[in-house]
């Protein structure tokens, strides 16, 4: 750390601080669109990048090219959330949310102990994709590539996700059952497909979070994105549940504060960092319930 | 309706106090176990709103208890940065336990001032941000405890009589709180928020009330945990969480009687688990698991109950069925 190059200090932490609001936003994508329609806040999602990522490991490990470890990488989530929404989602659905909620955290502990059985807690090296965390150079500020690459993922994919959700009939549908479900159903939108394809889509996005995880971080153990889950979960919350760009946003806030804040401070204040934040979002939650990014509605309450 | 669960934890007391001290501490370690799930029923059972934070007040207690009981010649050694005060300060066991409850109790009803406005997602959120704090806090303020350290050298007086006049005593404090008119105003709140506020019901002051008592039993079963054994702040966050609400669910969350079927019966399995990962001997054939296995059957089983029977293994009944025979 140059202490004379404040400016560049600064810069550098802006820089890594984007790029985990970006990771950190893509995760909220996929944790809302799974709450919009099914109301349910998935637990489990860190341990669906867990197992994206594992696969990528497995991947490096055996040698194969990296686009085909990716292909794994996908396969794997994809296959893990379709079975988690068959096997887990499908029957609960009627039940409360604070039901899903506890069943989701045990699916949660369940897959993070089954990683922990099949790897150990060591876990595995992901590398095939470890070229993307050289730097760029730009006025003295190293700008990873990931960093931009996520960046762009990130922006491209609420993009793609707002173009399904305004444009397709599918995304029509997922809109109408997050509004009302019993009425879209009344109204001959197919409940399991709705649902199989938000949590698709939801595993789609895992896998990429994956991707980018193993590449910032490529040391791969069973409780992988589980840190950064919780964080994403209270960032979702902050922003709104409700929409996917208040969602996205809350998202990305948290992860820029952890960023910009975890590189401004001391070590002395930043090991409490995570303590201001959860002390953040209990205020945010105090004032504003509904989410920071979300129009008052006129919504009745108890 | 008190009879079943004082009888179940006479029973695993008795039993744990015939067989080998080896296996005694797996029956103390489920009474303690017992002590903290009834804290959480307290609050989650008869409220209807999950909280992740309990086990915030777990570690409030462990802290407490174990910072004033660890002997004054060993304190600097294991805690170099303990304050003044705490570090010249020492009491006996039956203190520091009430101590622990205090400290869990003010605790709870400082956070839940503000929190328990809170309903649904938000709360079981702010309640997770809670649990969050308190571990950073705990992992790092070295001036009230061993930081990244674990406790040791705190006096082992969680016995199986400790373990067992605990569990009691918790039983009956939750028995006598859920027949109180406190509680009763609660469940009712649970039941029908709607029809609980025209009665004159306030949700926030009962769910208030619940939240400090059961802080204070949770801080209570943390003083009686860490005089059973050596905890750093790794011992009392998410696994905890995850096994003491696991033990919630499967039991039974509505009813006192399910608490304590959930903990015990989850306690056998993880006991039985976890000598089969060290290997045993069933009938001739050796059982060999591999380690991991407990949290796999755990999150399975609990995964299973909620999907098949959602009231928990009791239906969230009390022991004596008194409301059928009506």
């Amino acid at each position: 750390m140059t202490v004379g190059f404040f400016l560049t200090v600064d810069w550098q932490t802006l820089a890594d601080a984007f790029a985990l609001g970006g990771i950190y936003a893509l995760m909220a994508i996929g944790i809302g669109l799974v709450f919009g329609v099914l109301r349910l806040v998935n637990f489990a999602y860190g341990q669906l990048v867990m197992a994206g990522a594992f696969a990528l490991a497995l991947g490096s490990q055996w040698g194969w090219p990296t686009w085909l470890s990716i292909v794994l990488c996908f396969a794997v989530v994809l296959a893990l959330s379709m079975a988690m929404d068959r096997f887990v989602f499908r029957p609960l659905r009627t039940q409360s949310p604070a039901v899903m909620l506890v069943a989701t955290f045990a699916v949660a502990f369940l897959l993070q102990s089954v990683a922990l059985v099949w790897f150990g807690a060591l876990g595995k090296t992901a590398l095939s994709l470890a070229f993307l965390n050289q730097p760029w150079t730009i006025a003295s500020v190293d700008i990873r590539k990931i960093s931009v690459v996520a960046i762009v993922v990130t922006v491209v994919c609420l993009g793609l996700l707002q173009l399904l959700l305004t444009r397709t009939s599918v995304g029509l549908h997922m809109r109408a059952a997050s509004q009302d479900f019993e009425t879209a159903r009344l109204l001959g939108v197919r409940a399991n497909r709705v649902i199989g394809g938000a949590v698709l889509v939801s595993g789609a996005l895992a896998a990429v979070v994956a991707v980018m995880l193993t590449v910032q971080n490529p040391t791969v153990t069973p409780d992988f994105a589980l840190d950064q889950t919780i964080v994403v979960l209270a960032g979702v919350v902050l922003g709104g549940l409700t929409r996917p760009i208040p969602a996205t946003l809350g998202g990305f806030s948290i992860g820029f504060a952890f960023g910009l804040l975890g590189g401004a401070l001391p070590t002395a204040q930043s090991q409490y960092l995570p303590s201001f934040v959860f002390a953040a979002v209990i205020l945010v939650l105090l004032v504003r319930p509904d989410g920071l990014f979300v129009r008052r509605t006129s919504a009745a309450r108890l | 309706m008190l009879a079943g669960p004082c009888l179940l934890v006479v029973a695993t007391a008795v039993l744990g106090s015939i067989v080998s001290p080896a296996t005694g501490v797996y029956f103390i370690t489920a009474l303690v176990f017992v002590a903290i799930v009834v804290a959480l029923y307290v609050f989650i059972g008869n409220s209807g709103v999950v909280s992740f934070g309990h086990i915030s007040f777990v570690a409030l207690g462990v802290w407490t208890a174990g910072v004033l009981s660890v002997p004054r010649a060993q304190k600097s050694a294991i805690m170099p940065g303990l304050a003044g005060f705490l570090e010249h300060t020492t009491v006996g066991n039956v203190p520091s336990l009430l101590l622990a409850a205090l400290v869990g109790g003010v605790a709870a009803a400082l956070v839940g001032l503000p929190l328990m406005r809170l309903s649904g997602l938000a709360a079981g959120i702010a309640t997770f941000a809670v649990l969050e704090i308190t571990h950073n806090l705990l992992r790092y303020y070295e001036k009230i405890g061993p930081g990244l350290n674990t406790f040791s050298s705190v006096p082992e007086t969680t016995g199986i009589r400790q373990a067992a006049i605990g569990a009691l005593l918790v039983i009956v404090a939750a028995f006598l709180y859920a027949r109180s008119r406190y509680g009763r105003m609660l469940r009712a709140t649970r039941e029908d928020p709607a029809a609980a506020a025209a009665t004159g019901v306030s949700m926030y002051r009962q769910r208030l009330v619940a939240f400090a008592l059961s802080g204070a039993i949770a801080g209570f079963a943390g003083g009686l945990y860490i005089h059973l054994l050596p905890l750093n702040t790794e011992g009392v966050y998410l696994d905890l969480t995850f096994i003491t609400l696991a033990m919630l669910v499967i039991g039974g969350t509505t009813s006192l009687w399910g608490a304590v079927v959930g903990a015990l019966a989850v306690s056998a399995l993880d006991s039985f688990l976890a000598e089969a990962e060290n290997g045993i001997k069933i009938l001739g054939a050796t059982l060999d698991l591999p380690s991991g296995t407990r949290v796999i059957a755990e999150g399975a089983l609990m995964a299973l109950v909620l999907i098949f029977r959602p009231g928990g293994l009791t239906g969230g009944r009390e022991f004596v069925l008194r409301w059928r025979r009506k």
